[in-house]
Order: C-alpha cells, then sequence, then structure tokens
C-alpha cells in the first residue's frame, strides 16, 4: 500500500511562505513526478512527505494513518538523494544492510535480501568496496538498493539522476521504470527535466512558486495544459506563445502552436518568416525563425531532411487543431 | 601561464625552508645538547655546540632530586582527562551548531573564541578561591576542569568545522533509514568525522601538556605536572643550566616524540577546508 493524501499543507521558513496551502493524492501504485524550475518548491514539497521537513500546517495521511507528527523513519517510505548520499566508512552490501539493521531485522532475513538487490541491481561484483570506489551510476544504484530492500509503501526520489552524465542518465531512468513497473510501488519522484516527468510518469504535478499549476497525465497535460506556464513547461523544444495581431485573428489575448505543430515550406503558408538558425540533429531539424509577429523567435520542429539555412525565407502554417487559446490571465480558454 | 618554477629557484626556497625550521627548532636543540653537557660548559663563553664531553650526569642528578615518574604520571592524567572531558562536552555542542543551527550559532562560536583573548590571569583570584572553596586546589580533577575549559572553545571549533564538512544528506538518509539521533552519532557521524576528532584529540593534548599558567598558580605538589618539574629547577640563587635542561628534555620528549609521529594527522587536521 502507499496511497497518500496532502490536505490544506503549507510551509514557511520564517516569513517566506513557500509553499501556500496545497492539496494532493498520490494513489497507491501510482509513479507521479513533482516537475518544475528551480526553486518552485518540489524538493520542499518531496522533503515535507519524507518527514525531513516539518509542515507549519496542514496534514499528511500514509495509507489512511495520520503521519504529520511522524519521524521520517515511521513513514514507511525511503528515499534517493541526488547525491546518492551513502555511507562512505561503510561497504556496498553494509549500505544497503543499514536500514535493515536499524529496524533490526534478522541477519538471515539481511543476507537474502541484500543478495536479491544486488542481484537485481547488477552491484553483486561490488558488494565489499565502499562507495568511494564505484561510479556515479553504480552509486545510484546501491542508493536504490538501500531503498528498495526496506520494501517501503512508497520510494521518493528527489533528482536522482542530476548528476550523471545523458547517456547513464537515460539508462537509469529506463531501470527505474522498469523497476515501477516490477514493484508496482507508489513513486514520488522530482526532477527539474520534463523530458523525465513525461516518459516516466503516470502523473505529473507541475508546480510553479509552491502552487500546484496542474496535475494529470503526461498526455493530458501535452494535450490540454491549463495555463501558459504548463504550456510552455511541458514540450520540448517549447511551446510558442503568440500574442498580438496573430492571436486577436482567433479572438484571444494568446495563442500556443507547439513547434511539432507547424508546416513548413519554402514556397506557401500562412505566415512568412525568415530562418535564424537551424539545428540538425539528423532524425529532427529546430528551425528558428524571426519575421513572425507577437513571437520572436518562433520555433518549428520539422523532419532531418528539410533542408534550410540562416537568411532563407519560410513559409509556415499552423496545424488548426494543435492550437491552443488562452486569456489575458494565461487561463486556457476552451 | 603557469609559474615557472627552475631549479636555482627551487634550491633557495628548500634552502630557505630549512633555515626557518632550524630557527624555529634551535632552542629545543640548545636544550637537548646542554643537558648533556657539565654545568661548566652550560655557561662557557663562547658557547661550545658539540665539541665537548657528553655526560648524563644532569639526568642522573634529576632523577635523585624529582619524582619524574609522578610528575610525568600527573601531566598524563592532566593532559589526557581534560582532552577526554572535552571532546565528550564538544561533540553534541559541535553537532548542535553545525547541523541545527541557530540565528545565534555564528554570535556564539565567535563569543567562545573571544574567551580565548581574555587574559588568563584576569580570573585567576577568582578561580583561585573557587578552587580553595570546593577544595580541589592541587588536585588533578581541579586542573582537568579547568584546563578542559580554557582549550573548549579550540576543540568546539576544530569539531564544528569537521562536522560542517559532513554532507547533511548522508544524515537524512541515515534518518529515512531509521537511525535515531544516537545511531547517527555512532554509526555516521562519529566514523566518518573519526580523522577530524583524532587531530582535535591530538592538538588539544599537546596544547593541555604545555599549559603552564594554571598547572604552575593551582598546584603545590601533589598534582603538579611536568611544567612544574621544570620550574622547579629554575631558582633564583644559583642556576644550574644543564639541570634545567634535562629537566626540560624529559618533560618535552613526550610530547615531541607523539607529535613527530602524528604530524602528518596533525598538519591535515589543521589545514583541513582551509582548501576546497
Amino acid at each position: 500500500m502507499g496511497q497518500i493524501n496532502l490536505t490544506q499543507v503549507t510551509k514557511s521558513f520564517g516569513d517566506v511562505n513557500v509553499i501556500p496551502p496545497l492539496d494532493l493524492n498520490i494513489n497507491d501504485g501510482e509513479f507521479t513526478v513533482f516537475v518544475g524550475p528551480s526553486g518552485c518548491g518540489k524538493s520542499t514539497l518531496l522533503r515535507l512527505i519524507a518527514g525531513l521537513e516539518d509542515i507549519t500546517s496542514g496534514k499528511i495521511e500514509i495509507d489512511g494513518q495520520d503521519a504529520t507528527e511522524l519521524p521520517p523513519a515511521k513513514r514507511g517510505l525511503a528515499m534517493v538523494f541526488q547525491s546518492y548520499a551513502l555511507y562512505p566508512h561503510m561497504s556496498v552490501r553494509k549500505n544497503i544492510a543499514f536500514p535493515m539493521k536499524m529496524a533490526g531485522m534478522d541477519e538471515a532475513e539481511q543476507k537474502k535480501r541484500i543478495e536479491a538487490a544486488a542481484k537485481a541491481l547488477n552491484l553483486t561484483d561490488y558488494l565489499d568496496r565502499r562507495p568511494g570506489q564505484l561510479s556515479g551510476g553504480q552509486r545510484q544504484r546501491v542508493a536504490i538498493g538501500r531503498a528498495i530492500v526496506r520494501e517501503p509503501s512508497a520510494f521518493l526520489f528527489d533528482e536522482p539522476l542530476s548528476n550523471l552524465d545523458a547517456a547513464l542518465r537515460v539508462g537509469m531512468r529506463l531501470e527505474i521504470s522498469e523497476m515501477h513497473k516490477r514493484l508496482a510501488t507508489t513513486m514520488i519522484y522530482v526532477t527539474h527535466d520534463q523530458v523525465e516527468a513525461m516518459t516516466m510518469a503516470d502523473k505529473i504535478v507541475v508546480l510553479q512558486a509552491g502552487v500546484i499549476e496542474q496535475v494529470g497525465s503526461p498526455l493530458e497535460l501535452y494535450r490540454r495544459p491549463r495555463n501558459k506556464f504548463v504550456a510552455g513547461f511541458i514540450g520540448s523544444p517549447k511551446m510558442n506563445l503568440i500574442e498580438g495581431k496573430l492571436a486577436s485573428e482567433h479572438s484571444v489575448h494568446t495563442i500556443g502552436i507547439r513547434p511539432e505543430h507547424i508546416d513548413v515550406s519554402t514556397t506557401e503558408g500562412a505566415w512568412q518568416g525568415t530562418v535564424g538558425v537551424a539545428e540538425h540533429l539528423g532524425s529532427d531539424t529546430f528551425i528558428h525563425i524571426h519575421g513572425i509577429p507577437g513571437c520572436d523567435p518562433l520555433t518549428v520542429r520539422a523532419g532531418g531532411d528539410v533542408d534550410v539555412r540562416h537568411g532563407d525565407t519560410v513559409y509556415l502554417t499552423p496545424q488548426a487543431q494543435h492550437i491552443h487559446k488562452f486569456g489575458a490571465d494565461g487561463l486556457r480558454l476552451d | 601561464m603557469a609559474r615557472a618554477v627552475t631549479n636555482q629557484r627551487k634550491a633557495i626556497n628548500t634552502a630557505a625552508a630549512w633555515a626557518v625550521g632550524l630557527l624555529i627548532f634551535f632552542p629545543i636543540l640548545w636544550t637537548i645538547l646542554t643537558s648533556f653537557k657539565t654545568e661548566a660548559t652550560a655557561i662557557a663563553d663562547p658557547p661550545v655546540f658539540l665539541a665537548f664531553d657528553w655526560t648524563l650526569e644532569n639526568y642522573s642528578a634529576v632523577m635523585e632530586r624529582s619524582n619524574y615518574a609522578r610528575f610525568l604520571w600527573n601531566s598524563i592524567i592532566i593532559a589526557g582527562g581534560s582532552t577526554i572531558l572535552g571532546i565528550i562536552v564538544a561533540v553534541p555542542a559541535a553537532w548542535s551548531m553545525a547541523f541545527v543551527p541557530s540565528k545565534r550559532t555564528k554570535d556564539i562560536l565567535l563569543w567562545m573564541l573571544s574567551t580565548k583573548m581574555l587574559p588568563a590571569v584576569g580570573v585567576l583570584y577568582p578561580i583561585y578561591l573557587i578552587f580553595i572553596k570546593l577544595g580541589i586546589l592541587d588536585s588533578r580533577i581541579g586542573l582537568v576542569i579547568v584546563i578542559m575549559l580554557i582549550n573548549l572553545p579550540i576543540i568546539v571549533w576544530m569539531l564544528y568545522t569537521y562536522f560542517k564538512e559532513i554532507p547533511v544528506d548522508i544524515l537524512e538518509a541515515g534518518r529515512m533509514d531509521g537511525a535515531s539521533l544516537k545511531d547517527e552519532i555512532i554509526y555516521i557521524l562519529t566514523p566518518m568525522a573519526v580523522p577530524g576528532i583524532a587531530s582535535t584529540l591530538l592538538l588539544n593534548f599537546i596544547l593541555a601538556w604545555n599549559e603552564a599558567f594554571w598547572t604552575l598558580n593551582l598546584t603545590a605538589a601533589k598534582a603538579a605536572p611536568l611544567t612544574a618539574f621544570i620550574a622547579s629547577y629554575s631558582s633564583p640563587e644559583g642556576l644550574f643550566y644543564a639541570k634545567l635542561s634535562a629537566a626540560s628534555t624529559m618533560a618535552i620528549a613526550p610530547i615531541l616524540i607523539l607529535g613527530w609521529f602524528s604530524q602528518k594527522q596533525l598538519v591535515s587536521g589543521l589545514t583541513f577546508g582551509a582548501v576546497k
């Protein structure tokens, strides 16, 4: 079980209110991602759930039990830190065993769980090494192993992949997703990387300045962002938000169109612009176009075989069914 | 451009470093040499450096006149006791300042350090009177307490610096893993801070060993450590340089040997956190 409910939770540091009253329900077995820019309060929210910070007011329930006053260890949650936070003076085996030792579990059971975790995480050959002798990816696996053996009701991940290089990050992302499928345990994952959020989450919680902007599945957020902030944050490259003349043609304050929903042509189209930079990724081409009123530059995602260069004139046609409309208050209109 | 270090420059630097090192060490070397001279050679003018008849007579005279072992034992008890007591008091203090600081933590640390700037003689009378009242004048326990107190700011500062270097994440991971405050200190903090605690112990032991003001003023016979042993050989009437040197050598030898073998630990401890 791993049902977590937050009711009117707030957090202030001195006079600074970092989390205004917030309600959130995380269902058992769900992979929930908290995403938002730096300083949006996502890590603080995770630490409140973990019990590493005390909430200022409100209530946190875990599996129907009031956990607001419980110390971290009594909440039945395991956490994986960005810095791995391994015990440098203990071997990998002892690191993984530590939570079980603290819980007073019998040695035979400890050994069984360590071996199972080591096997699942490819750590069997490294059990007697110290964390300092491992690579970043291996250290992160040890941190995950230490979390798994407790058989927690939920896993909390605080930007666990930020310290890894790009290639490793993709690999670990898959491993964590697979682990979630296998264990079917509730996971809460904090990241500022919207790609991680989109690829891993069952449910994304988009935060800004401690306020939940939207909660939904990755595709819901992609297809129907509730406001301009979510529209700009989810999706890569970012959605183009266009104001002024082109927006008023649709009788709204702002229209949003994703780079992949704009057709590009060198001969004809609705809007005309000049190519600034064309980024050729092989599979795709990201074209940054100047000269479109109300949005400069406007980004278009075209196929890999599109051959345009700096200074070329191009014609763009937004796909009508993919135009998002926002009011002056930034909220979605339809 | 990287700074060029030529061989010539290196040689000059090495020579200069040796010169400074020898200059600092010279008084100790001279004391040791003098302890092997006769009283006549010790005051010879011009002074004799190495070409003299080496003798052990000063050492046997000193051993005959004084009970070296008792002074040594007092020194060990006072330096060791004050160090251990100091660590016991300082670890929780440094822990709370490093990991749960308040708005006033910095001020408290500075205030603690400022007590070291007070001339010790300024509080001699109050402490002397308190010692008389408590009946702990010329007792080892009294000296253990007073020396622990005067070195406590340094112990707390050193431990605080070490603890600050330990990532809070690791302690939080411990808390998530079910460690109580006691478990956290025993299984996580202390093992990680062992190098820091060891150099703090060493430095404090040396400071306590060398402390002369309080040990001389608060002891007479029973609790007198090696500092009093040395002082007993400097008398206003008739100077016995060679015997005084022998007594000094015997008093500083244990700490010199300890310092020599632990110099790596001491240097790394004292420069800890200086370069990051």
